[in-house]
């Protein structure tokens, strides 16, 4: 299989701290890796990073995405090559409806694509089959992006646009907190239905709880900005039973 | 500090001709208001109500008045046109500060109503004038004064009882001149009990001469009237506006008014809506948008009088480059007004660190029982939503229209006119995207 990812001696910094010190990371086409650690570990650092965030500073190391240097490119560039971010705390976005929103960034990247832009049927088509997929209320589609939506419905929201932008490599950070068990299970099997054999997820939790639904092929655990353990999807039933201590004891 | 000595040189000069095409109640007025002006000068920026808008200095230059209403006005008629797509209106226009009626094409507003000069006006309803004009301006500080003094023409709508005028009546004004021009534009709004109507004003006072106006309008709304005002500026960098209203609702009338500066040179907004009726309600809107060195300033007082009224205000701003904006709302609930609701909202955006926005919320409450807010607020773009509109593949220069469209939209949304709501959205778009005459190297244009 080929390298989707490659992640090379990562190291980055926010307002002069360093959080990620020295990542490497391989990710195949069509793999599901989880990604696990305690607070502070530098897992949010590394998907924002991923996704071009201003606020941080790669300060050594490449990240190779579809053979192309990823640090080179725009956030929003990186979006288009398929690159797809759940955010832990969507931002909610006044006056901003989601057809809006989702018109303008499915039509951007068609644009960059080289394609047309899609016609008002269409879309709205493909906004009505995607929302079924994540049982998001079609009364939230008029609504503005994430504004008065519950915890819950934000996260579906999420997906939802992940649906709509069908991403080549999707990074669900913490995509479980604030679910109940009812809307993980939602949100799980929307991420499952949307797997392909040539996509690939960078899923990251502290909780077994989601991987119960999205199964992991890797298992990766982050502990001061560096990974320190990696290992099947058994890795996951060690670490709810015996907690980090032990990881933290051994680094 | 100008004491606006030239002008009372020129007004003393030509007393004769400037009374001359006037009906009695402007010239009587006019020497009651000169003497005002002539006493007070132009505002200074000690004065509190100007702080941020030096107004003294922009009568400095030379100036020409069409005091002998020699402007020709009859090629312009219909030669301009400022249609709103699928909006139906009875127009007519103001060409500097006359007033010339339109063809609107053998349409005829409904039975007693009148649209035109006061000074024909005058020839039917003198009494009307006599009981109206310059009642709620007469108190107004030496801009006001000085629009009086000057005030040649005065445009008159009268509404008479029950009485709805269903298509909108539109008036644009625009300038037609070859030297620098002041003008004095005034309009007097007549509407008896139970009568309705909705009116949009356009200032497109564009040319590539200096060019200043001050402009007072005043609107008399009887028991159960309503009236939607639509305001939209379109002018220039060499254009000054000084614009004035006076607004005074009986119980149970209804104003909306939406103020939009869109493109502009250097504007000072006054509006004054005193409630003077149990059961009243005013909304006043405003946006304002502005870049390079463009200067905005609203000021606003609802003045409730009686009880049961509601008033609610929300004026926007957004400035990019080295754009000034100025916004001092005050809301003045009286003793006798109890069970006032009164909302104030005024939120701003500085686009750059040359941008300046003063606020200036006021809330003077004097009676016991009244439900009344205000906020007001300054800040950037949220990074956070256009990082995560970013994410999602949305170009950063869109993602930043797109939020400025919708922190704009909150006030277009209140447009009831569905044609001049899509209108005004599509104008606002271009305006970001600097297709409406404005530069191209601003965070607005982009």
């Amino acid at each position: 299989m080929e390298n989707l990812l490659e992640i090379k001696n990562l190291h980055a910094t926010i307002d002069g701290k360093e959080i990620l010190k020295g990542i490497n990371l391989t990710i195949k086409a069509g793999e599901v890796h989880a990604i696990m650690g305690p607070n502070g570990s530098g897992k949010s650092t590394l998907s924002n990073v991923l996704v071009g965030h201003p606020a941080y500073t790669v300060t050594e190391g490449e990240i190779i995405y579809k053979g192309k240097n990823l640090l080179e490119l725009s956030p929003e560039d990186r979006s288009h090559e398929g690159l797809f971010l759940s955010f832990q705390y969507p931002v909610e976005i006044p006056g901003v409806s989601i057809t809006n929103f989702m018109r303008a960034a499915i039509n951007a990247k068609r644009e960059y694509l080289g394609q047309e832009p899609m016609n008002a049927t269409e879309f709205l088509k493909m906004m009505r089959e995607k929302r079924a997929m994540v049982n998001l209320d079609s009364k939230l589609a008029n609504r503005s992006v994430n504004e008065g939506f519950s915890g819950g419905e934000k996260k579906r929201n999420e997906i939802f646009q992940m649906a709509m932008l069908e991403p080549t490599l999707s990074i669900l950070d913490e995509t479980d907190s604030g679910l109940d068990i009812d809307a993980l299970r939602i949100v799980a099997e929307g991420v499952n239905k949307l797997k392909r054999e040539d996509t690939s997820s960078i899923v990251i939790t502290h909780y077994q709880r989601l991987l119960d639904y999205i199964k992991p092929d890797i298992v990766h655990i982050l502990y001061k900005g560096k990974i320190v353990k990696t290992a099947g999807p058994e890795l996951v039933m060690e670490l709810e039973e015996r907690g980090y201590d032990w990881i933290k004891n051994e680094n | 500090m100008n004491c606006g000595e030239e002008y009372i040189e020129l007004f003393e000069k030509n007393r004769e001709l400037i009374d001359k095409p006037c009906t009695r109640k402007l010239n009587d007025e006019r020497e009651k208001a000169f003497i005002s002006f002539k006493a007070q000068g132009f505002p200074g920026i000690k004065d509190e109500n100007w702080l941020h808008t030096n107004v003294a200095k922009k009568f400095a230059t030379d100036y020409g008045m069409d005091l002998a209403r020699k402007a020709n006005t009859n090629e312009v008629r219909n030669s301009f046109t400022c249609d709103v797509p699928n909006l139906k209106t009875f127009k007519g226009y103001i060409v500097n500060d006359s007033f010339v009626a339109a063809d609107n094409g053998g349409k005829q507003l409904p039975q007693g109503v009148f649209i035109g000069s006061i000074n024909s006006f005058a020839e039917s309803h003198a009494e009307l004038i006599d009981r109206y004009y310059n009642t709620l301006a007469q108190k107004g500080d030496s801009v006001v004064q000085f629009n009086t003094s000057f005030t040649q023409e005065c445009i008159v709508l009268y509404i008479p009882k029950n009485t709805v005028i269903e298509e909108t009546i539109q008036i644009v004004a625009f300038l037609q001149t070859n030297v620098d021009i002041l003008t004095n534009r005034r309009m007097l709004v007549i509407m008896e009990e139970n009568s309705s109507a909705s009116l949009l004003l356009c200032d497109h006072s564009s040319t590539d001469k200096k060019s200043l106006s001050t402009e007072v309008t005043e609107i008399f709304m009887g028991g159960g009237a309503s009236l939607d005002l639509y305001e939209l500026e379109e002018t220039t960098d060499s254009n000054t506006r000084l614009g004035n209203l006076f607004v005074k609702q009986e119980h149970d009338s209804r104003f909306n008014h939406c103020n939009i500066t869109l493109t502009n040179g250097f504007t000072r907004n006054y509006v004054e809506v005193v409630l003077d009726g149990e059961g009243a309600e005013t909304n006043i809107n405003g946006l304002a948008i502005g870049d390079k060195h463009q200067h905005i300033d609203n000021r606003t007082l609802v003045d409730h009088r009686k009880g049961h009224c509601t008033s609610n205000e929300l004026y926007k701003y957004i400035l990019d480059e080295d754009s000034t904006g100025v916004f001092a709302g005050k809301m003045l609930i009286r003793t006798d007004a109890q069970q006032t609701v009164s909302q104030q909202t005024n939120r701003n955006l500085c686009l750059t660190s040359c941008a300046h926005m003063y606020a200036q919320p006021q809330l003077e409450i004097y009676a016991d029982d009244v439900k009344c807010s205000h906020g007001s607020t300054v800040g950037q773009l949220d990074e956070s939503a256009l990082f995560y509109m970013q994410q999602r593949g949305i170009p950063a220069d869109e993602a930043r229209h797109l939020l400025m469209y919708a922190f704009a939209g909150e006030v277009t949304d209140n447009i009831k006119l569905e044609a001049l709501r899509e209108r005004l959205h599509i104008l606002v778009e271009k305006r970001f995207r600097g297709e409406l005459n404005h530069c191209k190297r601003c965070n607005l244009c982009k």
